[in-house]
């Protein structure tokens, strides 16, 4: 039948046929929620009711002036300073895994695994680890003699449990970017490392010259899967401190879910999302420009 | 010239060893502890090797207290409906868009493209009310997450199209000669020889979809409608302190990704390197 019909209208068939769906359900599930997210942040539903009133610009003049809810963001803050050392690290093991080395693949096949664990499963294994009387770590540094650390509660300390938090990020993360940066070093050609050492270039000015400028590019892309991952942090602490203690691990996403779910402040929670967002375009934009100014 | 070498070559070692053992150390606790009985457990240093390897016992408490047979059997349902109905959409899509061209072709790539900005945690606040608005999908409460999981999936296309540029446009010049219509082409040639991303995608999307907390979290609250990860959830919310039990359960949870990846590492790191790099 269907290869009866003149190509050209095959064809059409065939575009309308095959796009429509998932073009369907990106706009439905992707879409429609962002516009939707900014039309609900003016009002007050409360995600029941079928009438919503519209409020203006309440909502954000509550997020950026409550301190319960903005100042939630230098939680996430120890995110970002984790994923820039997360970031170097990973460039550093990428460099020393494409140089000459026994084992090469073994230390990848390793350093990748923490990436494909179940999320869940990684948060209650660093639960053990951190554990303050039974945990590994403390049993650790009291076999090393540090007895005076091996007293810390590091997921009950206000102080710095977002940094235990997300140093399991890092944990988990390190190998996943060490791998991109691993074939990005790959396509480098090998020519240039070799006429540079013609040239008398050592291996930090080769690592400045050549392979840095090679990797901008992923660079920036790591980079900003780190940032948007650092705002948008949410099943580690959730899952392991609950926001605790005293609300001191709480993320923004946190705050986004609590305020819609379990105080049907949807308007609110629309708000923050919508901050949230253009945060993530913000961050994109000066990416961009730096980028360009930079190629230029 | 010689010693500045050998130098480095022992710092890349010692480095690489550091990291071995910090990636090592934590699951190195569980895998001994899940062995122990209580009484080993408490007698017991931390790092002490288990008196058998064969205590099962654990596992088999773990495995009942924690519905796990119904977590994974949950998780495989949800698992397979999505790779087959995703694997079809974004393979007949990137049919469409890669050997075709039309009318806002690059605008709807444009959308796909964009769509990887708009943090997906954020969105749920209005797909948790477009999910339940749906009849259907209020009655089977698993379609839900199935069809947030189909949506959007921006590594898929991006994989599919990569490799659908690369088979030659002569292939389907010669099929259609002999009279196969576009449909047959995309069905018998163009759809087989995507086999090598189809199961580079299948992988990386099962171990995300495996490892997915929020959405069933979300979605599934119902104890008949757990999945892997909030299995776990529920079995450390009533045994947590009991570590050996715990360790136990998260063994369960974490041996099957990790099995498929030691087995099935070439594609996933094709998979990771294309999706990002390219």
């Amino acid at each position: 039948m269907f290869n009866r019909l003149p190509f050209h209208t095959q064809r059409k068939i065939i575009i309308v046929g095959f796009v429509a769906i998932p073009l369907l359900l990106l706009l439905t599930f992707a879409y429609y929620p962002a516009l939707e997210l900014i039309r609900l942040s003016f009002t007050d539903w409360d995600g029941m009711s079928p009438d919503k009133s519209w409020i203006g610009w309440d909502n954000y003049k509550e997020v950026f002036s409550n301190p319960e809810i903005f100042g939630v963001f230098k939680h996430n803050f120890a995110y970002f300073v984790v994923g820039i050392i997360q970031n170097i690290l990973a460039i550093y093991f990428a460099i020393i895994l494409n140089s000459k080395l026994r084992g090469k693949n073994f230390f990848r096949l390793l350093l990748f695994l923490p990436y494909i664990l179940n999320g869940v499963a990684v948060a209650y294994l660093f639960g053990y680890v951190f554990d303050t009387t039974n945990g590994s770590l403390n049993t650790f540094l009291g076999t090393l003699g540090f007895d005076s650390l091996s007293q810390t509660s590091w997921l009950g300390s206000e102080g710095f449990v977002n940094y235990t938090l997300a140093s399991i990020g890092l944990w988990r993360f390190m190998g996943f970017n060490m791998v991109i940066y691993l074939a990005a070093l790959q396509s480098i050609p090998s020519d240039l490392y070799e006429a540079a050492s013609i040239d008398g270039a050592n291996g930090w000015q080769q690592f400045v010259y050549i392979t840095l400028p090679n990797i901008y590019k992923i660079i920036e892309l790591n980079l900003f899967l780190t940032v948007t991952g650092a705002l948008e942090v949410f099943d580690l602490p959730f899952v392991l401190t609950n926001g605790g203690p005293a609300g001191a691990s709480e993320t923004f996403v946190m705050k986004i879910i609590s305020t819609a779910f379990q105080f049907n402040n949807y308007g609110l929670a629309s708000a923050m999302s919508v901050v949230l967002l253009l945060f993530v375009v913000v961050v994109l934009s000066i990416q961009r420009f730096l980028l360009n100014r930079g190629g230029n | 010239m010689k010693l500045k070498s050998n130098l480095w070559n022992g710092i890349k070692y010692i480095s690489l060893l550091l990291a071995v053992f910090t990636v090592v150390f934590p699951p190195y606790i569980i895998i001994v502890n899940a062995f122990k009985t209580k009484e080993e457990f408490q007698n017991k240093t931390t790092f002490s090797l288990p008196d058998s390897f064969l205590n099962f016992a654990n596992f088999a408490k773990a495995f009942e207290q924690a519905n796990m047979l119904r977590a994974f059997g949950n998780t495989l349902f949800i698992l397979a409906l999505t790779l087959v109905l995703s694997i079809l959409l974004g393979a007949a899509f990137c049919y469409a868009v890669g050997r075709f061209e039309f009318r806002f072709k690059n605008l709807i790539v444009g959308l796909f493209l964009f769509a990887t900005i708009i943090p997906s945690v954020t969105t749920q606040v209005v797909n948790y009310k477009t999910i339940k608005g749906i009849p259907l999908v209020d009655a089977y409460n698993m379609l839900g997450p199935i069809l947030l999981y189909v949506g959007a999936d921006i590594m898929m296309i991006y994989i599919f199209l990569q490799f659908i540029r690369n088979i030659p446009y002569e292939l389907d010049e010669s099929a259609m000669l002999e009279g196969a219509s576009l449909f047959k082409i995309f069905r018998s040639i163009i759809f087989p020889l995507l086999a090598p991303a189809t199961a580079t995608i299948v992988i990386l999307k099962t171990i995300s979809i495996y490892n997915d907390m929020f959405i069933p979290m979300l979605y599934l609250p119902k104890q008949e409608h757990i999945v892997v990860s909030t299995s776990l959830m529920r079995f450390f919310g009533v045994n947590s302190g009991d570590w050996q039990m715990v360790s136990s359960a998260i063994l369960i949870i974490m041996i099957p990704t990790a099995v498929m990846y030691l087995l099935l590492q070439k594609y996933i790191f094709a998979g990771v390197t294309t999706g990002a790099v390219k």
